[in-house]
Protein backbone atom coordinates (compact mmCIF):
# COMPACT_ATOMS: atom_id res chain seq x y z
CA UNK A 1 0.00 0.00 0.00
CA UNK A 2 1.27 3.53 -0.43
CA UNK A 3 -0.25 7.23 -1.30
CA UNK A 4 -0.72 9.13 -4.23
CA UNK A 5 -1.78 13.06 -4.37
CA UNK A 6 -1.54 15.17 -7.14
CA UNK A 7 -2.50 18.25 -7.20
CA UNK A 8 -3.07 21.01 -9.94
CA UNK A 9 -4.33 24.95 -9.12
CA UNK A 10 -6.27 26.24 -11.91
CA UNK A 11 -7.20 29.41 -9.56
CA UNK A 12 -3.95 31.38 -9.42
CA UNK A 13 -5.31 33.33 -6.16
CA UNK A 14 -4.67 29.37 -4.96
CA UNK A 15 -1.39 29.46 -5.60
CA UNK A 16 0.69 31.00 -2.68
CA UNK A 17 -1.26 28.06 -0.69
CA UNK A 18 -0.02 24.89 -2.87
CA UNK A 19 2.42 23.85 -0.26
CA UNK A 20 -0.53 24.26 2.50
CA UNK A 21 -2.71 22.27 0.56
CA UNK A 22 -0.54 19.16 -0.90
CA UNK A 23 0.28 18.87 2.67
CA UNK A 24 -3.02 18.26 3.90
CA UNK A 25 -3.13 16.01 1.28
CA UNK A 26 -0.25 14.22 2.60
CA UNK A 27 -1.58 13.71 6.16
CA UNK A 28 -4.43 12.33 5.11
CA UNK A 29 -2.47 9.56 3.18
CA UNK A 30 -0.07 8.82 6.54
CA UNK A 31 -2.00 5.95 7.21
CA UNK A 32 -1.22 4.07 3.65
CA UNK A 33 2.67 5.02 3.91
CA UNK A 34 3.79 5.47 7.05
CA UNK A 35 7.58 4.50 5.60
CA UNK A 36 8.90 7.64 3.32
CA UNK A 37 6.83 10.45 2.30
CA UNK A 38 7.96 12.94 -0.99
CA UNK A 39 6.75 15.82 -3.20
CA UNK A 40 7.34 17.28 -6.31
CA UNK A 41 6.71 21.29 -6.50
CA UNK A 42 6.76 23.13 -9.82
CA UNK A 43 7.31 26.48 -8.87
CA UNK A 44 9.71 29.16 -9.17
CA UNK A 45 10.69 29.35 -12.80
CA UNK A 46 14.73 29.31 -13.37
CA UNK A 47 15.13 32.36 -16.00
CA UNK A 48 15.43 31.73 -19.51
CA UNK A 49 18.71 29.91 -20.71
CA UNK A 50 19.12 28.60 -16.91
CA UNK A 51 18.00 25.48 -15.13
CA UNK A 52 17.22 24.40 -11.87
CA UNK A 53 18.39 20.96 -10.05
CA UNK A 54 17.53 19.86 -6.90
CA UNK A 55 20.60 17.74 -5.09
CA UNK A 56 20.83 15.22 -2.51
CA UNK A 57 23.27 14.15 -0.02
CA UNK A 58 23.37 11.56 2.97
CA UNK A 59 26.60 13.81 4.55
CA UNK A 60 24.99 16.34 6.62
CA UNK A 61 28.46 17.95 6.57
CA UNK A 62 28.17 18.28 2.67
CA UNK A 63 30.12 21.26 1.31
CA UNK A 64 27.25 23.07 -0.72
CA UNK A 65 29.29 26.22 -0.64
CA UNK A 66 32.11 24.81 -2.11
CA UNK A 67 30.22 23.09 -5.16
CA UNK A 68 28.66 26.22 -5.54
CA UNK A 69 31.71 27.94 -6.07
CA UNK A 70 32.88 24.92 -8.78
CA UNK A 71 29.36 25.12 -10.47
CA UNK A 72 30.48 28.74 -10.88
CA UNK A 73 34.03 28.50 -12.42
CA UNK A 74 32.06 25.94 -15.15
CA UNK A 75 28.99 27.35 -15.83
CA UNK A 76 29.26 31.06 -15.03
CA UNK A 77 26.15 32.24 -12.92
CA UNK A 78 24.97 30.07 -9.85
CA UNK A 79 21.93 30.92 -7.53
CA UNK A 80 22.17 28.77 -4.50
CA UNK A 81 22.39 26.72 -2.71
CA UNK A 82 18.60 27.37 -1.45
CA UNK A 83 18.88 24.46 1.26
CA UNK A 84 15.87 22.19 2.21
CA UNK A 85 16.67 19.87 4.95
CA UNK A 86 19.11 17.48 3.17
CA UNK A 87 18.84 19.10 -0.10
CA UNK A 88 20.13 21.86 -1.74
CA UNK A 89 18.33 23.97 -5.11
CA UNK A 90 20.36 25.48 -7.22
CA UNK A 91 19.62 27.25 -10.60
CA UNK A 92 22.72 27.68 -12.79
CA UNK A 93 23.22 29.27 -15.93
CA UNK A 94 23.23 26.33 -18.36
CA UNK A 95 21.39 23.67 -20.03
CA UNK A 96 19.64 21.17 -17.71
CA UNK A 97 21.38 18.68 -19.45
CA UNK A 98 24.80 19.59 -19.53
CA UNK A 99 24.80 20.62 -15.80
CA UNK A 100 23.67 17.00 -15.06
CA UNK A 101 26.62 15.63 -16.77
CA UNK A 102 28.71 17.90 -14.87
CA UNK A 103 27.36 16.25 -11.79
CA UNK A 104 27.52 12.94 -12.46
CA UNK A 105 31.38 12.70 -13.81
CA UNK A 106 31.98 15.13 -10.77
CA UNK A 107 29.96 14.37 -7.82
CA UNK A 108 28.89 11.08 -8.13
CA UNK A 109 28.36 11.21 -4.54
CA UNK A 110 25.34 13.62 -4.80
CA UNK A 111 21.83 12.80 -5.94
CA UNK A 112 20.15 14.91 -8.30
CA UNK A 113 16.51 14.25 -7.08
CA UNK A 114 15.47 16.57 -10.13
CA UNK A 115 16.56 18.81 -13.11
CA UNK A 116 14.59 21.26 -15.45
CA UNK A 117 13.30 24.88 -14.99
CA UNK A 118 10.71 24.37 -12.23
CA UNK A 119 10.50 21.34 -11.23
CA UNK A 120 11.70 20.56 -7.38
CA UNK A 121 11.45 17.00 -5.52
CA UNK A 122 11.79 16.50 -1.84
CA UNK A 123 12.01 13.58 -0.27
CA UNK A 124 12.90 11.56 2.81
CA UNK A 125 12.29 8.34 5.07
CA UNK A 126 9.08 8.84 7.67
CA UNK A 127 6.01 10.12 7.86
CA UNK A 128 4.63 13.03 5.57
CA UNK A 129 4.12 15.15 8.92
CA UNK A 130 8.48 14.95 9.21
CA UNK A 131 8.71 16.00 5.53
CA UNK A 132 6.79 18.95 5.71
CA UNK A 133 8.49 20.07 8.88
CA UNK A 134 11.60 19.97 8.22
CA UNK A 135 11.28 20.45 4.10
CA UNK A 136 8.46 23.76 4.85
CA UNK A 137 6.14 22.03 2.54
CA UNK A 138 3.92 24.08 3.70
CA UNK A 139 4.92 27.62 2.47
CA UNK A 140 6.06 26.00 -0.81
CA UNK A 141 4.05 28.15 -3.67
CA UNK A 142 3.26 26.51 -7.42
CA UNK A 143 1.19 26.32 -9.74
CA UNK A 144 0.99 22.13 -9.22
CA UNK A 145 2.42 19.30 -6.90
CA UNK A 146 2.61 15.63 -6.41
CA UNK A 147 3.12 13.43 -3.18
CA UNK A 148 3.12 10.38 -2.33
CA UNK A 149 3.53 8.35 1.21
CA UNK A 150 5.60 5.10 0.87
CA UNK A 151 4.65 1.35 2.10
CA UNK A 152 7.71 -0.10 1.04
CA UNK A 153 7.30 -3.87 -0.42
CA UNK A 154 9.66 -4.32 -3.10
CA UNK A 155 13.18 -2.94 -2.21
CA UNK A 156 14.30 -0.86 0.77
CA UNK A 157 13.17 2.03 2.75
CA UNK A 158 15.45 5.32 2.59
CA UNK A 159 15.41 8.72 1.15
CA UNK A 160 16.83 7.28 -2.59
CA UNK A 161 14.17 4.51 -2.57
CA UNK A 162 11.55 7.26 -1.91
CA UNK A 163 9.41 8.38 -4.53
CA UNK A 164 8.43 10.59 -6.58
CA UNK A 165 11.38 9.56 -8.59
CA UNK A 166 12.79 11.71 -11.68
CA UNK A 167 12.00 10.64 -15.14
CA UNK A 168 13.40 13.59 -17.41
CA UNK A 169 13.69 17.13 -16.36
CA UNK A 170 10.72 18.25 -15.16
CA UNK A 171 9.10 15.10 -15.02
CA UNK A 172 8.74 13.01 -12.11
CA UNK A 173 6.90 9.79 -11.48
CA UNK A 174 4.78 8.84 -8.50
CA UNK A 175 3.64 5.11 -7.87
CA UNK A 176 1.26 2.69 -5.82
CA UNK A 177 1.65 -0.56 -6.39
CA UNK A 178 4.33 -3.00 -7.42
CA UNK A 179 5.67 -4.16 -10.74
CA UNK A 180 6.67 -7.79 -11.70
CA UNK A 181 8.95 -7.74 -14.32
CA UNK A 182 11.27 -4.65 -13.07
CA UNK A 183 14.84 -6.90 -13.06
CA UNK A 184 14.48 -7.89 -16.63
CA UNK A 185 13.16 -4.23 -17.94
CA UNK A 186 15.92 -2.82 -15.45
CA UNK A 187 18.60 -4.65 -17.61
CA UNK A 188 16.86 -3.85 -21.14
CA UNK A 189 16.97 -0.07 -20.20
CA UNK A 190 20.52 -0.04 -19.14
CA UNK A 191 21.65 -1.28 -22.24
CA UNK A 192 19.63 1.68 -23.87
CA UNK A 193 21.97 4.00 -21.62
CA UNK A 194 19.48 4.72 -18.58
CA UNK A 195 20.62 4.99 -15.37
CA UNK A 196 19.49 3.65 -12.17
CA UNK A 197 20.76 4.91 -8.72
CA UNK A 198 19.01 1.33 -6.47
CA UNK A 199 16.84 -2.08 -6.94
CA UNK A 200 13.31 -0.28 -6.99
CA UNK A 201 10.65 -1.32 -9.08
CA UNK A 202 9.23 2.49 -9.60
CA UNK A 203 12.49 3.55 -10.86
CA UNK A 204 12.39 1.49 -13.20
CA UNK A 205 9.24 2.70 -14.61
CA UNK A 206 10.24 6.35 -14.13
CA UNK A 207 13.57 5.01 -16.41
CA UNK A 208 11.09 3.34 -18.86
CA UNK A 209 8.92 6.75 -19.61
CA UNK A 210 12.62 8.60 -19.88
CA UNK A 211 13.93 6.00 -22.57
CA UNK A 212 10.17 6.83 -24.24
CA UNK A 213 10.42 9.96 -24.31
CA UNK A 214 13.60 10.24 -25.09
CA UNK A 215 12.99 7.80 -28.69
CA UNK A 216 10.49 10.62 -29.64
CA UNK A 217 6.86 9.46 -27.56
CA UNK A 218 4.62 11.78 -26.41
CA UNK A 219 4.18 11.55 -22.64
CA UNK A 220 1.02 9.85 -23.83
CA UNK A 221 2.01 7.12 -26.06
CA UNK A 222 4.76 6.40 -23.43
CA UNK A 223 2.05 6.09 -20.55
CA UNK A 224 0.31 3.78 -23.14
CA UNK A 225 3.46 1.83 -23.50
CA UNK A 226 3.58 1.08 -20.04
CA UNK A 227 0.11 -0.90 -20.37
CA UNK A 228 1.57 -3.53 -22.67
CA UNK A 229 5.75 -3.13 -20.76
CA UNK A 230 4.72 -2.82 -17.69
CA UNK A 231 3.98 -6.26 -15.54
CA UNK A 232 2.17 -5.44 -12.22
CA UNK A 233 -0.15 -3.35 -10.52
CA UNK A 234 0.21 0.25 -10.73
CA UNK A 235 -1.58 3.52 -10.24
CA UNK A 236 0.31 5.77 -11.45
CA UNK A 237 0.57 10.15 -11.18
CA UNK A 238 3.38 12.06 -13.69
CA UNK A 239 4.18 15.51 -13.02
CA UNK A 240 4.88 17.34 -16.12
CA UNK A 241 6.16 21.45 -16.59
CA UNK A 242 2.26 22.17 -17.34
CA UNK A 243 0.03 19.27 -15.35
CA UNK A 244 0.08 16.10 -14.82
CA UNK A 245 -1.37 12.36 -15.68
CA UNK A 246 -2.99 9.52 -14.14
CA UNK A 247 -2.84 6.03 -15.77
CA UNK A 248 -4.47 3.15 -13.29
CA UNK A 249 -3.04 -0.72 -14.72
CA UNK A 250 -5.89 -2.73 -16.32
CA UNK A 251 -7.02 -4.51 -13.51
CA UNK A 252 -7.31 -1.87 -11.11
CA UNK A 253 -6.46 -3.49 -8.35
CA UNK A 254 -4.85 0.01 -7.20
CA UNK A 255 -7.44 3.11 -5.91
CA UNK A 256 -7.59 6.14 -7.82
CA UNK A 257 -10.19 9.27 -7.39
CA UNK A 258 -10.30 12.04 -9.35
CA UNK A 259 -12.13 15.69 -8.51
CA UNK A 260 -12.24 18.79 -10.52
CA UNK A 261 -13.89 22.62 -9.98
CA UNK A 262 -13.51 25.61 -10.86
CA UNK A 263 -10.36 26.40 -9.22
CA UNK A 264 -8.56 22.69 -9.21
CA UNK A 265 -7.98 19.25 -10.51
CA UNK A 266 -7.15 16.34 -7.72
CA UNK A 267 -6.24 12.56 -7.47
CA UNK A 268 -5.19 10.43 -4.89
CA UNK A 269 -5.89 7.49 -3.86
CA UNK A 270 -8.23 8.23 -1.65
CA UNK A 271 -11.61 10.45 -1.04
CA UNK A 272 -10.33 12.13 2.07
CA UNK A 273 -7.55 13.09 0.83
CA UNK A 274 -9.37 15.35 -1.44
CA UNK A 275 -12.25 16.12 1.23
CA UNK A 276 -9.08 18.67 2.73
CA UNK A 277 -9.18 20.85 -0.42
CA UNK A 278 -11.46 23.86 -0.69
CA UNK A 279 -14.75 23.23 -1.95
CA UNK A 280 -13.92 19.17 -2.18
CA UNK A 281 -17.77 18.43 -1.28
CA UNK A 282 -19.20 19.99 -4.44
CA UNK A 283 -16.11 19.15 -7.37
CA UNK A 284 -17.23 16.88 -9.53
CA UNK A 285 -15.39 13.43 -8.02
CA UNK A 286 -15.26 10.12 -10.21
CA UNK A 287 -12.90 7.38 -10.49
CA UNK A 288 -10.27 7.12 -13.23
CA UNK A 289 -10.77 4.19 -15.57
CA UNK A 290 -8.17 1.40 -15.47
CA UNK A 291 -6.11 1.23 -18.40
CA UNK A 292 -6.83 4.44 -19.71
CA UNK A 293 -4.27 8.17 -19.64
CA UNK A 294 -5.51 11.08 -18.41
CA UNK A 295 -3.74 14.09 -18.40
CA UNK A 296 -4.14 17.72 -17.56
CA UNK A 297 -2.16 20.61 -18.86
CA UNK A 298 -1.75 24.07 -18.38
CA UNK A 299 -3.73 24.67 -22.42
CA UNK A 300 -6.23 22.32 -21.88
CA UNK A 301 -8.38 19.49 -20.16
CA UNK A 302 -8.06 16.13 -21.64
CA UNK A 303 -9.66 13.31 -20.14
CA UNK B 1 -23.04 14.25 19.68
CA UNK B 2 -25.98 16.01 20.06
CA UNK B 3 -29.89 14.78 19.56
CA UNK B 4 -31.98 16.97 17.24
CA UNK B 5 -34.99 18.19 19.53
CA UNK B 6 -37.29 18.56 16.26
CA UNK B 7 -36.73 15.40 14.87
CA UNK B 8 -35.56 13.31 18.50
CA UNK B 9 -32.43 12.37 15.80
CA UNK B 10 -29.01 11.52 17.23
CA UNK B 11 -26.95 13.98 15.10
CA UNK B 12 -22.89 12.85 15.07
CA UNK B 13 -20.47 15.13 13.66
CA UNK B 14 -17.86 13.55 12.66
CA UNK B 15 -15.56 16.82 12.40
CA UNK B 16 -15.46 16.69 15.89
CA UNK B 17 -16.11 13.09 16.64
CA UNK B 18 -14.04 9.98 16.14
CA UNK B 19 -15.54 7.07 13.46
CA UNK B 20 -14.56 4.80 16.39
CA UNK B 21 -17.34 6.79 19.00
CA UNK B 22 -20.02 7.10 16.41
CA UNK B 23 -19.97 3.05 15.49
CA UNK B 24 -20.04 2.01 19.64
CA UNK B 25 -23.35 4.69 19.61
CA UNK B 26 -24.98 2.33 17.07
CA UNK B 27 -24.13 -0.46 18.45
CA UNK B 28 -25.54 0.63 21.75
CA UNK B 29 -28.97 0.02 22.91
CA UNK B 30 -31.28 2.62 23.44
CA UNK B 31 -29.89 4.97 20.58
CA UNK B 32 -32.13 7.23 18.94
CA UNK B 33 -34.17 5.06 15.74
CA UNK B 34 -33.29 8.23 13.25
CA UNK B 35 -29.49 9.20 13.01
CA UNK B 36 -27.90 12.09 11.35
CA UNK B 37 -23.53 11.94 10.52
CA UNK B 38 -22.34 15.15 9.17
CA UNK B 39 -18.45 15.83 8.00
CA UNK B 40 -17.92 12.13 6.85
CA UNK B 41 -14.97 13.67 4.75
CA UNK B 42 -14.08 10.41 3.25
CA UNK B 43 -13.54 8.43 6.48
CA UNK B 44 -13.47 4.45 6.27
CA UNK B 45 -16.03 2.17 7.99
CA UNK B 46 -18.72 4.60 8.73
CA UNK B 47 -21.77 3.10 10.19
CA UNK B 48 -20.20 -0.45 10.20
CA UNK B 49 -21.59 -3.61 12.36
CA UNK B 50 -24.91 -1.84 13.08
CA UNK B 51 -27.26 -4.46 13.99
CA UNK B 52 -30.64 -2.99 14.94
CA UNK B 53 -33.25 -1.42 12.77
CA UNK B 54 -31.98 2.56 12.64
CA UNK B 55 -32.40 4.94 9.97
CA UNK B 56 -29.11 6.34 9.19
CA UNK B 57 -28.33 9.34 7.27
CA UNK B 58 -24.68 10.24 5.99
CA UNK B 59 -24.52 13.87 4.38
CA UNK B 60 -21.89 13.72 2.38
CA UNK B 61 -19.01 11.24 0.74
CA UNK B 62 -17.72 8.21 2.88
CA UNK B 63 -14.31 5.96 2.21
CA UNK B 64 -14.15 2.18 2.55
CA UNK B 65 -16.20 -0.30 3.61
CA UNK B 66 -18.91 1.78 4.75
CA UNK B 67 -22.37 0.40 6.56
CA UNK B 68 -20.23 -3.22 6.22
CA UNK B 69 -21.87 -6.26 7.83
CA UNK B 70 -24.96 -4.00 7.97
CA UNK B 71 -27.83 -5.58 9.60
CA UNK B 72 -31.53 -4.65 9.92
CA UNK B 73 -30.24 -0.83 9.29
CA UNK B 74 -31.13 1.65 6.49
CA UNK B 75 -28.10 3.48 5.64
CA UNK B 76 -28.25 6.20 3.27
CA UNK B 77 -24.57 7.76 1.64
CA UNK B 78 -25.72 11.60 0.01
CA UNK B 79 -22.45 11.15 -1.56
CA UNK B 80 -19.97 9.05 -3.10
CA UNK B 81 -19.01 5.50 -1.04
CA UNK B 82 -15.34 4.29 -1.19
CA UNK B 83 -14.30 0.72 -1.52
CA UNK B 84 -16.81 -2.07 0.05
CA UNK B 85 -19.84 -0.36 0.73
CA UNK B 86 -22.36 -2.59 2.34
CA UNK B 87 -19.78 -5.35 2.03
CA UNK B 88 -20.52 -8.82 3.98
CA UNK B 89 -24.40 -7.03 4.31
CA UNK B 90 -26.62 -9.43 6.12
CA UNK B 91 -30.33 -7.46 5.62
CA UNK B 92 -31.27 -3.77 5.59
CA UNK B 93 -30.90 -1.27 2.88
CA UNK B 94 -27.90 0.90 1.81
CA UNK B 95 -28.25 3.72 -0.96
CA UNK B 96 -26.00 5.44 -2.34
CA UNK B 97 -26.86 8.24 -4.22
CA UNK B 98 -23.43 9.15 -5.48
CA UNK B 99 -21.27 6.38 -7.11
CA UNK B 100 -19.60 3.07 -5.68
CA UNK B 101 -15.89 2.46 -5.59
CA UNK B 102 -14.91 -0.96 -6.12
CA UNK B 103 -16.09 -4.20 -4.32
CA UNK B 104 -19.72 -2.46 -3.53
CA UNK B 105 -21.73 -5.17 -1.88
CA UNK B 106 -18.44 -7.79 -1.74
CA UNK B 107 -19.81 -11.35 0.01
CA UNK B 108 -23.19 -9.61 0.67
CA UNK B 109 -25.59 -12.35 2.36
CA UNK B 110 -28.62 -10.25 2.42
CA UNK B 111 -30.40 -6.73 2.05
CA UNK B 112 -30.91 -4.23 -0.63
CA UNK B 113 -27.87 -2.45 -2.32
CA UNK B 114 -28.69 0.67 -4.06
CA UNK B 115 -25.75 2.85 -6.22
CA UNK B 116 -27.87 5.69 -8.20
CA UNK B 117 -24.43 6.87 -9.68
CA UNK B 118 -22.08 4.05 -11.53
CA UNK B 119 -20.34 1.51 -9.62
CA UNK B 120 -17.03 0.75 -9.98
CA UNK B 121 -14.91 -3.18 -10.37
CA UNK B 122 -15.71 -6.39 -8.87
CA UNK B 123 -19.36 -4.75 -8.09
CA UNK B 124 -21.28 -7.68 -6.18
CA UNK B 125 -17.93 -9.49 -6.20
CA UNK B 126 -18.73 -13.35 -4.13
CA UNK B 127 -22.35 -12.46 -3.60
CA UNK B 128 -23.97 -14.36 -1.16
CA UNK B 129 -27.20 -13.73 -1.23
CA UNK B 130 -27.88 -9.74 -1.27
CA UNK B 131 -29.76 -7.92 -3.91
CA UNK B 132 -28.02 -5.00 -5.96
CA UNK B 133 -29.51 -2.46 -7.84
CA UNK B 134 -26.89 -0.15 -9.81
CA UNK B 135 -28.96 3.10 -11.80
CA UNK B 136 -25.34 3.45 -13.64
CA UNK B 137 -23.06 1.24 -14.74
CA UNK B 138 -20.27 -1.61 -13.17
CA UNK B 139 -17.29 -1.94 -14.15
CA UNK B 140 -14.91 -5.29 -14.65
CA UNK B 141 -15.11 -8.43 -13.14
CA UNK B 142 -18.41 -7.67 -11.27
CA UNK B 143 -19.92 -10.44 -9.64
CA UNK B 144 -17.52 -12.36 -9.80
CA UNK B 145 -17.78 -15.76 -8.18
CA UNK B 146 -21.26 -14.39 -6.69
CA UNK B 147 -22.86 -17.30 -5.21
CA UNK B 148 -26.81 -16.06 -4.64
CA UNK B 149 -28.35 -13.30 -4.85
CA UNK B 150 -29.13 -10.51 -7.92
CA UNK B 151 -27.34 -8.25 -9.74
CA UNK B 152 -29.45 -5.45 -11.54
CA UNK B 153 -27.22 -2.98 -13.75
CA UNK B 154 -29.08 -0.16 -15.44
CA UNK B 155 -26.43 0.56 -17.48
CA UNK B 156 -23.65 -1.26 -18.90
CA UNK B 157 -21.67 -3.77 -17.34
CA UNK B 158 -17.65 -3.98 -17.97
CA UNK B 159 -15.35 -6.92 -19.09
CA UNK B 160 -15.49 -10.47 -17.69
CA UNK B 161 -19.19 -10.08 -16.47
CA UNK B 162 -20.22 -13.07 -14.35
CA UNK B 163 -17.24 -14.84 -14.19
CA UNK B 164 -16.81 -18.28 -12.57
CA UNK B 165 -20.76 -17.56 -11.63
CA UNK B 166 -22.35 -19.88 -9.15
CA UNK B 167 -26.22 -19.22 -8.72
CA UNK B 168 -26.37 -15.69 -8.82
CA UNK B 169 -28.97 -13.97 -11.24
CA UNK B 170 -27.12 -11.32 -13.27
CA UNK B 171 -29.96 -8.56 -15.20
CA UNK B 172 -28.10 -5.86 -17.42
CA UNK B 173 -30.11 -3.37 -19.91
CA UNK B 174 -26.96 -1.94 -21.64
CA UNK B 175 -23.87 -3.47 -23.20
CA UNK B 176 -21.66 -6.03 -21.69
CA UNK B 177 -18.21 -5.66 -22.68
CA UNK B 178 -17.42 -9.70 -22.10
CA UNK B 179 -19.00 -12.35 -19.92
CA UNK B 180 -16.42 -13.80 -17.69
CA UNK B 181 -16.08 -17.73 -17.55
CA UNK B 182 -19.21 -20.00 -17.44
CA UNK B 183 -21.39 -17.18 -17.78
CA UNK B 184 -23.81 -17.14 -20.31
CA UNK B 185 -26.68 -15.43 -21.83
CA UNK B 186 -30.42 -16.60 -20.16
CA UNK B 187 -33.71 -16.27 -21.55
CA UNK B 188 -35.77 -13.83 -19.56
CA UNK B 189 -38.69 -15.57 -18.22
CA UNK B 190 -41.82 -14.16 -16.29
CA UNK B 191 -40.59 -15.15 -12.99
CA UNK B 192 -37.54 -13.07 -13.87
CA UNK B 193 -39.18 -9.82 -14.88
CA UNK B 194 -41.24 -10.25 -12.10
CA UNK B 195 -38.36 -10.49 -9.90
CA UNK B 196 -36.73 -7.45 -12.02
CA UNK B 197 -39.86 -5.15 -10.93
CA UNK B 198 -39.68 -6.05 -7.60
CA UNK B 199 -36.26 -5.24 -7.41
CA UNK B 200 -36.45 -1.76 -9.10
CA UNK B 201 -39.66 -0.55 -7.13
CA UNK B 202 -37.29 -1.52 -4.02
CA UNK B 203 -35.04 0.22 -5.21
CA UNK B 204 -36.72 3.12 -6.17
CA UNK B 205 -36.05 3.40 -9.70
CA UNK B 206 -38.78 4.14 -12.07
CA UNK B 207 -37.65 5.36 -15.62
CA UNK B 208 -36.63 1.86 -17.07
CA UNK B 209 -38.42 -0.95 -18.28
CA UNK B 210 -38.07 -4.43 -17.06
CA UNK B 211 -38.62 -5.50 -20.31
CA UNK B 212 -35.32 -3.70 -21.88
CA UNK B 213 -33.02 -6.07 -19.85
CA UNK B 214 -31.13 -8.83 -20.58
CA UNK B 215 -30.46 -11.58 -18.20
CA UNK B 216 -26.99 -13.58 -17.63
CA UNK B 217 -26.07 -16.67 -15.51
CA UNK B 218 -24.33 -19.55 -14.88
CA UNK B 219 -23.41 -22.44 -17.63
CA UNK B 220 -22.62 -24.52 -14.68
CA UNK B 221 -19.89 -25.76 -16.50
CA UNK B 222 -17.22 -24.71 -14.37
CA UNK B 223 -18.25 -26.43 -10.19
CA UNK B 224 -20.10 -29.32 -9.07
CA UNK B 225 -23.81 -28.62 -10.06
CA UNK B 226 -26.48 -30.79 -8.57
CA UNK B 227 -29.82 -30.28 -9.61
CA UNK B 228 -30.97 -31.91 -6.66
CA UNK B 229 -29.12 -29.54 -4.91
CA UNK B 230 -30.73 -26.69 -6.33
CA UNK B 231 -32.80 -25.37 -2.61
CA UNK B 232 -29.47 -24.44 -1.12
CA UNK B 233 -27.05 -22.71 -3.61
Amino acid sequence: MCGIAGLYLKSEALQSQLGHHLSGMLEQLSDRGPDSAGAAFYRDPAPAGSSKVVLYSDDPGYDWRGLAAELGLAFGEVDGPAMRATHAVFVVDADAFEVEEWLNQRRPELRVMSAGTTIEIFKQEGLPKLLIERFGIERLDGTHALGHTRMATESRVTTQHSHPFSTGLDLCLVHNGSLSNHNRLRQKLRREGIRFMTDNDTEVAAGYLTWRMREGASLEQALEGCLDDLDGFYTFAVGTVDGFAVLRDPIACKPAVMAENDDWVAMASEYRAISVLPGAEDAETWEPEPGRVYSWTTARAVA
Amino acid sequence: MATDVATEALVVDLATESVRELNQRLHDQGVPHSVRILNPGGKHAIAVGIDQPLEVEIAGHVGYYCAGMNKHATVRVHGNAGVGVAENMMSGTVVVEGSASQSAGATARGGLLVVHGDASARCGISLKGADIVVRGSVGHLSAFMAQTGTLVVCGDAGEALGDSLYEARLYVRGSVAGLGADCVEKEMGDEHLQQLRELLELAGVDDVQAEDFRRYGSARQLYNFHIDNVGSY
